[in-house]
């Protein structure tokens, strides 16, 4: 029996906010098995960044546990966290955080040659993961030449440069158009299929669908943990039915 | 399906077969296939009301073909339709009723409603996912009906999203 990829056990973050306490995530127990592919959807100010900045340890939790692998993360020392992090997790941010005075190519090399991987793979790997997401032209660019979409695919083909076990991801299309947006779900698609696990925070249903479960997050509380589609019983018919929305 | 037909017979006089040919090579498979008696149903309406009328083609060896052909009457109501603004998203939605009027008789959980209406949304999604990879990447109007189908869906949760946060 392998254990949880993640496991939080009643994750609590609270801000405070001057004098008042302002409660983030109250009491979140999440399990993520092996391969898993999870989305996590809500409102905005419902704790769906704060639970997965956590899960990261880009945050500090206020309290409650921390499963990784079978390890006790939260307990861990940063520079701990950023070792397990390197070793074991792709993190996708919201805003990017690509490296400004280093080159696509670069940026995405660089944590797969961080964790000890030869310069031959760490390229071969770079070149395919840009070829997926249509950036190969855009390898010798600097970041600030690339048009917000493009850095987020930049992103994400750095997140999993190193084939993390864990890829974690804040609304990873956010800001792309649907051709983009149906390349990054082809890419997230075959990285599950390679048993990778995926957590991923979204607004966009087309990304949530593909998930083997849509975790819904309210006031920093999980309100609904289930499989898309799972639950709908629709009669037999061709596939144009779908189209037919109700008038 | 009428001004359909109108406009595809605005195009070129045509037999039923050919129309419901035509319409599965533009719309693809993102639309659902019109079966032929519908068609003739739809042609007969249509010839009573003066829009088109038929013309029975002699063919050696086989029943006559009936080839159909717009009238003017039937283009004018034709160009109506085209000019004419098209009705906006539906504001009423069935969901909505069931969600706040359900409750009211103790029948029902609003969250629980929300939450098995958005894995109903999400299934659907995930069809159009499907079909969408199952498309012709050179039928743009396929593509098209689905993305669109894609964005009101998109837009459903949101709004499922809104109904949680203020009535939960």
């Amino acid at each position: 029996m392998t254990s949880p990829v993640v496991d939080t056990v009643n994750l609590v973050k609270i801000y405070q906010d001057g004098e008042v306490p302002v409660p983030a995530v109250r009491g979140v127990d999440l399990r993520v098995e092996a391969g898993e592919f999870v989305a996590v959807m809500g409102p905005s100010g419902s704790g769906k960044s704060t639970l997965i900045h956590m899960i990261g340890g880009l945050e500090a939790r206020t309290s409650g546990e921390i499963w990784l692998d079978g390890q006790r993360a939260d307990m861990l020392k940063e520079s701990a966290w950023a070792l397990l992090r390197r070793k074991k997790i792709g993190f996708v941010f919201q805003f990017f955080n690509l490296v400004a005075n280093m080159t696509v190519a670069d940026n995405v090399e660089l944590p797969a040659l961080l964790a000890g991987v030869s310069a031959k793979e760490a390229r071969s790997r770079r070149e395919h993961l840009l070829g997926e997401l249509g950036l190969t032209a855009r390898a010798d660019a600097a970041p600030a030449q690339l048009a917000g979409g493009e850095q987020q695919r930049v992103a994400l083909a750095r997140a999993l440069a190193n084939k993390p076990s864990l890829l974690l991801a804040d609304e990873p299309t956010g800001n792309l158009d649907s051709r983009n947006t149906r390349d990054v779900l082809r890419l997230l698609g075959e990285v599950h299929r390679e048993g990778q696990a995926i957590v991923l925070v979204t607004h966009d249903a087309r990304v949530a669908s593909l998930a083997d479960r849509v975790v819904s997050l309210l006031d920093g509380q999980i309100v609904d943990d289930g499989g898309a589609g799972l639950a709908r019983r629709r009669p037999r018919g061709g596939p144009g039915d779908v189209i037919e929305l109700r008038g | 399906m009428r001004p359909m037909l109108l406009a595809l017979l605005a195009k070129e006089p045509a037999h039923g077969y050919e129309l419901k040919q035509a319409l599965e090579q533009i719309f693809g498979s993102a639309y659902p296939s019109p079966n032929i008696g519908q068609i003739y149903v739809t042609l007969g309406r249509l010839e009573k009301d003066g829009l088109v009328r038929v013309v029975d083609v002699e063919q050696s060896n086989r029943p006559n073909k009936k080839v159909y052909y717009l009238t003017a009457a039937g283009r004018e109501a034709l160009e109506t339709w085209v000019d004419e603004p098209t009705e906006g998203p539906r504001v009423r939605d069935e969901f909505f009723m069931k969600l706040v009027l359900a409750p009211m008789t103790g029948i029902a959980d609003r969250m629980a409603m929300i939450n098995r209406q958005r894995r109903h949304y999400l299934g659907l999604m995930r069809d159009l996912n499907e079909l969408a990879g199952r498309t012709d990447r050179d039928n743009r109007a396929a593509l098209l009906l689905i993305e669109g189908a894609m964005l009101h869906l998109q837009a459903d949760l949101d709004w499922l999203e809104r109904c949680q946060e203020e009535l939960s």
